[in-house]
């Protein structure tokens, strides 16, 4: 049955969360560089306080120019609303403080960015909160790692390295049947390539960093909720449930309804751990969302016929993308990933750590670096940099080989991408 | 807070007060397939600002046992029961779309319970079209689109939310996504049925306050004039910006025209 219409996402792109300034008449969005915003008179701050009327206090909690990056982000991912954090990790880690206390639990897929493993495998241990690390396509792993204390399941839309697809019509209803939500990183898939809420997932987060800013030069995160996890019915999170004497002894559930989890992750989370975003940061990711519709296809298009390439290679061993029929999420990737499997992947060069040190060394187009998600392309390999303290047989544990080299493919012209690879491996395959 | 009416569980929010009865009251009844957190910001004001606040989940939405009742008069009926397992005898009532039909009814049929009467975002006839009828009658998510894309004005879902964060259509989406099958249905219908606005309002003995969204295409204000023109002393205040959900699109404007109405009250 036909309804009306939504914008499309291209519009929401562009325009979503922002009218043209009341003030002044800007088209673009202004720079709010405030920290704070006069208030009328002592009852209105009184009820801004109490939240009782809408407005902004201070900058840590809200501004203007964060609101509309917040805004469109929950217009393109389809979720009531969003918080922008510092970084995409303080994205991961508002999103587990707020729903959980020391003692508890969370099972994740054990393919994960290594800052994210980090955090949930060491950093948030010393707190009293630990994680079960799954393989993320062994379904019965997810179950079977669920205790009466879990309250998450966590993983990435496609994980690291191997671009694992996270089966999310799976997983959640494995997470639904246990009373908790799912929250998944969407970076890799942005929400172009994949609607993880439509999919079934609760929560989501990306490291703004990447894809929606595009350009490299803000770091930034966004958690987005899609309101539909039923807190008061899951029992499980009397964070959200009961009242809290931190904040005007509010039960947010009672209170929001389909906010509570925003409501307690902006007036807790960003208050009390204070990783909020800056209004400039704000200003620069949004430059880059309103073109995330004509750069993800390019992105995608690009990153195919790079994979093509290097997957007829002579020096190339094996390309790991879920397009290929030999990636073992092929089957899954058609179904939750229609228009692509993005643009980040690994492939291992044949002649180990030396090869792969010989071809980084010989790139021209390609940036070495620690990034992903750049209109430019950038390349890092692992076993001479990020994990250069670890043995051979140590990398294949953590499913990195010494020859494997991640790629992100950015938007030059795609055949001076591959003349530079070429270029690598020819000097990575002369010894 | 939570009580039993006609055998089943009903539940009001009340700002986190207990309800005391040296304060006037002020009962908020949501519209359409929503529940008492569509009141938000306004209901938390009154209750921290002098007044108990009973903002209603109906029966079959929110924390309130099912099933939807079928009728305005049955869902008023039932409002002045909740007042009555909450203790208290007399009250203003704000009402959203449906529920300012819920608001009307039950001034008429209590003029000395009810001391005041705000109608939000109303229309009589509230004609409901039929193809949103066909499919909320037939769960499709056709209804859920036409109650959120309808429900706001046009601007709304590329414009600026006035609560940071938030987007109106995707937290509308959420709300009508947690109902049982059939309510919104059974809303739909109790508001296109309702024939008794004309006769209930000239009942109306006490102090009558519209609040109209100039944009709104659900309840457009014109369709508010005869049942105001009926009300004697109505009074109405037209927020040019706001299209049918004037608690989210215009909050600020909505309250304040809510603390001038509800001032002479106490």
């Amino acid at each position: 049955m036909a309804g009306p219409k939504f914008p499309g996402f291209d519009t929401l792109a562009l325009h979503a969360g922002q009218s043209p300034d009341p003030a002044t008449g800007s088209r673009a969005v202004p720079i709010y560089q405030t920290t704070s915003y006069v208030f009328r008179d002592s009852e209105h701050a009184a009820s801004l306080f109490n939240m009782e009327r809408a407005g902004h206090v201070y900058s840590r909690i809200s501004n203007p120019t964060v609101a509309v990056l917040e805004e469109r982000m929950a217009a393109l991912e389809g979720g009531t609303g969003s918080i922008a954090t510092a970084s995409g990790q303080a994205a991961l880690h508002l999103a587990v403080a707020t729903i959980m206390d020391a003692g508890a639990h969370i099972v994740a897929s054990g393919s994960l960015y290594g800052g994210s493993h980090n955090l949930l495998g060491y950093t948030l241990k010393r707190f009293g909160i630990d994680t079960a690390f799954v393989v993320p396509r062994d379904l019965d792993a997810w179950r079977k790692a669920i205790r009466p204390n879990t309250r998450l399941l966590f993983g990435e839309t496609l994980g690291n390295p191997g671009l694992d697809v996270l089966d999310i019509p799976a997983v959640s209803a494995i997470a639904h049947e246990a009373g908790v939500p799912l929250l998944v990183d969407a970076t890799f898939t942005t929400p172009y390539l994949m609607k993880p809420f439509e999919l079934g997932a609760d929560l989501l987060y990306h490291s703004a960093t990447k894809f929606l800013g595009g350009h490299g030069i803000a770091i930034g995160g966004v958690i987005v909720d899609s309101g539909r996890f039923d807190w008061e019915k899951s029992g499980k999170f009397p964070q959200l449930t009961a009242p809290y004497s931190g904040f005007h002894n509010m039960d947010f559930e009672e209170e929001s309804g389909t906010r509570a989890f925003l409501l307690r992750a902006r007036r807790e989370g960003l208050r009390d751990f204070g990783a909020c975003m800056a209004p400039m940061t704000a200003f620069q990711i949004l430059q880059g969302i309103e073109t995330l519709h004509l750069r993800m296809p390019r992105h995608v298009e690009s990153t195919r016929k790079v994979v093509d390439f290097l997957a007829g290679h002579a020096a190339v061993g094996k390309v790991l993308y879920p397009e290929r029929p030999d990636h073992p999420d092929h089957d899954l990737a058609k179904k939750l990933l229609p228009r692509g499997c993005g643009a980040v992947f690994s492939f291992d060069i044949k002649g180990g750590r030396e090869a792969g040190r010989r071809f980084i060394e010989s790139l021209r187009v390609f940036s070495h670096l620690a990034n992903v998600g750049d209109a430019k392309s950038l390349v890092i390999h692992p076993a001479t940099t990020t994990h250069y303290r670890m043995s051979d047989e140590d990398l294949v544990r953590a499913g990195i080989g010494p020859g494997t080299v991640r790629l992100s493919i950015g938007l030059e012209d795609p055949q001076d991408l591959m003349d530079d690879l070429d270029r690598g491996l020819k000097a990575a395959a002369r010894g | 807070m939570e009580a039993v009416v006609a055998g089943r569980k009903a539940f009001a929010y009340t700002a986190a007060h207990a309800i005391d009865p040296a304060k006037p009251t002020i009962v908020f009844v949501h519209g359409a397939g929503l529940d008492h957190s569509w009141w938000g910001l306004q209901s938390r004001y009154f209750g921290y600002h002098g007044r108990n606040v009973l903002a209603v989940d109906l029966p079959g939405h929110g924390r309130s046992g099912g099933p939807p009742l079928a009728s305005i008069e049955a869902m008023a009926d039932w409002v002045m029961a909740l007042m009555d397992a909450a203790g208290v005898a007399k009250a203003a009532v704000v009402g959203h779309s449906m529920g300012a039909l819920i608001a009307l009814e039950c001034a008429a049929r209590h003029p000395v319970r009810v001391t005041g009467i705000a109608l939000i975002g109303v229309a009589y006839p509230m004609k409901v079209s039929d193809a949103f009828l066909a499919a909320a009658k037939a769960n499709d998510q056709a209804a859920y689109d036409m109650e959120t894309i309808w429900g706001h004005a046009a601007q709304v879902p590329l414009a600026g939310n006035p609560s940071p964060g938030m987007w109106m259509y995707g937290d509308t989406l959420a709300r009508l996504s947690r109902l049982a099958p059939g309510v919104l249905h059974t809303d739909l219908s109790a508001c296109n049925a309702y024939a008794g606005g004309l006769e209930s309002a000239a009942k109306v003995k006490c102090p009558a306050q519209f609040v109209l969204g100039a944009r709104d295409v659900m309840t457009p204000p014109k369709g508010a004039q005869a049942l105001a023109a009926a009300i004697a002393g109505a009074r109405t205040t037209l927020i040019p910006p706001s299209g049918h959900s004037l608690m989210a699109e215009a909050p600020d404007a909505t309250l304040d025209a809510l603390i001038a109405w509800a001032k002479p009250l106490s």
